[in-house]
């Protein structure tokens, strides 16, 4: 039962997806399992979110390090779902969306969530700068193609690099650093990009067949759990 | 605590609560004093994250806490009303559709929509000492169907369209050597340079793959071709690396200009 029934459902749901691909009165079934699979994803959020209270109460219960600022996370947490789930402030009644303008949901998404996760990432700006001056370096020909591509790609997205080339005649604008920019996006990254999608697409394929054919398990843990 | 942090965290408050009431104050609209605390609220969030850059300190572990429990419970509830009420609920019960006042979809078969239901809650077991081990039926349904969709969605997009769209003509718009040699130029958008651009291509996701065959030794001409691979895949690393640097320095342009535009009014 711990082990056969999940193998059993993983390789009938992945066979019937592939089959409804070929077989046209079977998409009716892909489109209900896709659908089947988004509904249980909804329920993994829960599950998310129950495990974030458990863990945060626990850290609270055992005064662990840092216990304070779970009362932070659950705040937060609660709040957010209370102004989700109930709506709270929406201007029109339960059918408006849960977005809308005015609506406490709203409010805390643009005034907490916005800044939190822009500035989040924002800071990696600084850590990138500081990785980029590891990383240029020229110390061989391979290190020097990544100096190169990256100093253009950077230049080519400012006014300066747009200066620096203004005066190139039009009949060899590809000379001109953002045109450049463009161009190395466009052509040599994406030859090497698309070498390693077709890598990833041979490796997906690979394991999903492996999956689906209960040669891989890992997945499933271990049996004491 | 100490009573230096004591000292800090009043000062800072205080800081907070002026520009609240100055942002109140000064701000028009029907709520000025709702919008001066939210906005204020935004600004002591962006520097309590980017306080991180001096050390880690408690300003940022608070909004580092809130970050995790609100975009948590963000999450649950947008899934909970574009899957569960948007599409689950249409198809279950016409009283439940109607309390959440979305249309009921009438179906022979609407009854097979209580399995994710069931596998739903089987999931939820995990958070159960005892009954963790059923959570592996629903786990291994979003495997199977994962492993499912992706062998068709990958071997079409990443294998078979990527491998059609690489083998494409070097001749383009080709109308004589003539033609070509009388319209020679470096134009950004010139024949010379479209079919310079497709031969890089080809060459490039050639050499690339090359570089990734590893069942052959890299030497003689598949060396050399493996030795451009590698050249290629830099030039890769390079202008991602460069195009990340860009995109995280907007998003800090973004947030520098929030703060001194939007809370401090210096700039307009």
């Amino acid at each position: 039962m711990k082990r056969t029934v999940p193998l059993i459902i993983t390789f009938v749901v992945g066979t019937v997806l592939i089959l409804s691909v070929f077989i046209p009165p079977m998409e009716n079934l892909g489109e209900n399992f896709t659908l089947f699979f988004d509904i249980i994803a909804v329920f993994a959020f829960f599950l998310g979110g129950g495990n974030l209270v458990r863990v945060h109460f626990q850290k609270i219960s055992r005064k662990s390090d840092d216990f304070q600022f779970s009362f932070v996370t659950l705040i937060g947490f609660f709040v957010m779902l209370s102004a989700g789930l109930f709506k709270i402030g929406n201007p029109g009644d339960i059918a408006s969306s849960v977005t809308a303008d005015g609506s406490l949901f709203n409010t805390i998404y643009q005034s907490v969530f916005v800044p939190l996760s822009s500035t989040m990432y924002a800071l990696l700006a600084f850590f990138v700068a500081s990785a980029s001056y590891r990383a240029f370096r020229a110390k061989n020909r391979e290190a020097t193609w990544l100096l190169i591509a990256a100093f253009i790609i950077l230049l080519g997205s400012t006014p300066f690099g747009t200066m620096l080339t203004s005066w190139v005649p039009e009949s060899w604008s590809i000379f001109h650093i953002p045109n450049l920019a463009v161009w190395l996006m466009s052509s040599p990254n994406l030859a090497g990009q698309r070498a390693i999608i077709i890598g990833i697409g041979l490796g997906v394929v690979s394991i999903s067949l492996r999956l689906i054919l209960g040669l891989e398990r890992t997945y499933l843990g271990d049996d004491s759990a | 605590m100490k009573k230096t942090t004591i000292i800090t965290f009043a000062v800072i408050s205080a800081l907070f609560l002026v520009s609240w009431i100055a942002k109140g104050m000064f701000t028009e609209g029907s709520s000025p004093f709702l919008d001066g605390f939210l906005v204020t609220l935004a600004a002591f969030l962006t520097l309590a994250i980017m306080s991180f850059l001096y050390k880690d300190n408690p300003y940022y572990k608070f909004a580092e806490h809130l970050f995790v429990g609100v975009s948590a419970a963000y999450a649950m509830c947008l899934g909970f009303w574009s899957t569960i009420v948007g599409n689950l609920i249409p198809r279950l019960s016409s009283g439940i559709s109607e309390f959440f006042k979305v249309s009921y979809i009438e179906g022979d078969y609407n009854f097979i929509y209580f399995i994710p239901i069931i596998f739903g809650i089987l999931l939820l077991m995990r958070l159960s000492p005892r009954g963790g081990w059923l959570s592996r039926w629903p786990l291994a349904f979003i495997v199977g169907t994962t492993a499912g969709l992706n062998f068709v969605r990958y071997l079409r997009s990443d294998f078979i369209n990527q491998v059609s769209s690489t083998i494409v003509p070097l001749m383009i718009d080709w109308q004589g050597f003539g033609h070509f040699f009388s319209n020679l130029n470096f134009s950004a958008t010139g024949q010379l340079v479209m079919m310079f651009s497709n031969l890089v291509i080809f060459i490039g996701v050639t050499c690339g793959i090359i570089y990734f065959y590893f069942s052959k030794e890299h030497t003689g001409w598949f060396g050399r071709a493996s030795k451009i691979g590698i050249w290629i895949l830099m030039i890769t690393f390079g202008a991602s690396f460069g195009y990340t640097v860009m995109g995280r320095i907007s998003l800090l342009v973004g947030r520098i200009t929030f703060l001194f535009r939007d809370w401090l009014e210096i700039i307009s």
